[in-house]
């Protein structure tokens, strides 16, 4: 799933200063379960704002919505009405579904309420990190399905760095080492001669290096 | 207004196991303490989110006093834990809205504490008094309490 964060309520007042009718537009999909844009967050972000309103004498009209899905234009359509009696979105949505809301609706001014940070899973409660870097050319099936670009600090594909202490990422020790989890779990599962193999240069064409990425499902199309 | 008269309003989220009984008992042993709360029955502390502490203030009281179990004998195991976390985020929200967030404090009042709630109550009554109205309404009956 995408893992966002709230930006902190100043910055959202000195991003929504010029405007008075706002609409803070949550979404039900990955930013609910990572708990920073979905319906809790946006009641407690319009209630931040509105006593921030109050209290700085800056006279929002704070309304708040959450659709199902802030990426989606069927998802979108439920919020047009809203959207149109007001003179901005704070979207907590991902990028995405900022620029969705922004595409769809080119007169109202969309900005974004969540820092959108990684691709990741819950790790425990509380707790997300980090899993994908959305490199365009999955390279899971050689290193036991533990991703060195993502979870190594420095991206190595042919073997750990040798900085690593213990188990330990010498960059965050606080992290564990990409290597040693990819080296015990290619060990558990009987596949460590895949390490014998000579990563070549990784081609990162795939990825955003490139610019921003289209994928077109001819079967799909209508 | 004159912050000596001003008389602030203030919810209690109080958890039924510990903090509402300790106000039962407070009531019934005739203890004296300031009419300005407003007790408002939780089934445990774990039960209240963020949302209900900034949708007081949003609603114009001048401050939210919340009150659990002692910790480590919560009915629930951890709610009051659990509430705990949220008071300290909640307060964090508070301050970054520009709200004082000594406007906002969790208690731990056992049952048999009527003695500490009563003292509680007093000491979160004096601390709002001093930071005076929130003013986030303008037409909240700030000055008129009595009521219990």
């Amino acid at each position: 799933m995408i893992v966002a964060e709230r930006k902190t309520i100043p910055e959202l007042v000195q991003i929504l200063r010029p405007h008075a009718k706002i609409l803070v537009l949550g979404c039900g999909t990955c930013v609910t379960v990572c708990l920073a844009g979905g319906e809790r967050e946006v009641s407690i972000i319009a209630s931040a704002l509105r006593i921030a309103s109050r209290v700085q004498e800056l006279n929002f009209d704070i309304a708040e919505l959450t659709i199902e899905r802030q990426c989606d234009n069927i998802f979108i359509e439920s919020a047009a009405e809203a959207i149109q009696q007001v003179d901005a979105v704070l979207s907590t949505a991902c990028g995405a579904g900022v620029q969705a809301i922004a595409e769809r609706f080119p007169h109202t001014p969309v900005y974004a309420g969540l820092n959108t940070t990684f691709l990741g899973i819950l790790e425990e409660r509380g707790v997300w990190t980090e899993k994908c870097a959305a490199c365009g050319a999955c390279v899971l099936h050689k290193y036991g399905g533990i991703c060195p670009i993502t979870r190594c600090a420095k991206h190595m594909l042919n073997g750990p760095c040798s900085g690593s202490r213990e188990d330990r990422c010498e960059v965050r020790a606080d992290r564990a080492c990409a290597w040693q989890l990819i080296y015990q779990r290619l060990k558990d599962i009987d596949q460590l001669e895949r390490l014998q193999e000579v990563e070549p240069a990784k081609n990162w064409n795939a990825s955003l290096s490139g610019g921003s990425r289209t994928l077109i499902r001819d079967d799909h199309r209508i | 207004m004159n912050s000596e008269k001003f008389e602030p309003t203030i919810v209690a989220f109080c958890c039924h196991y510990c903090a509402y009984a300790a106000a039962d008992l407070a009531g019934s042993g005739r203890l004296q303490y300031p009419p300005n709360i407003r007790i408002v029955r939780s089934p445990c502390t774990g039960r209240l989110e963020i949302d209900f502490y900034m949708k007081a203030f949003e609603a114009g009281v001048d401050g939210v006093l919340v009150a659990g179990c002692e910790e480590g004998s919560c009915h629930f195991k951890e709610g009051n834990l659990l509430a705990k976390r949220r008071v300290n985020t909640t307060r964090q929200i508070l301050a970054e809205a520009g709200l004082e967030p000594e406007r906002l404090r969790m208690v731990n009042v056992s049952a048999a504490s009527s003695l500490k709630f009563a003292e509680d109550v007093r000491d979160m009554v004096e601390t709002v008094r001093k930071l005076g109205p929130a003013r986030l309404t303008k037409n909240i009956a700030t000055a008129q309490t009595g009521a219990r």
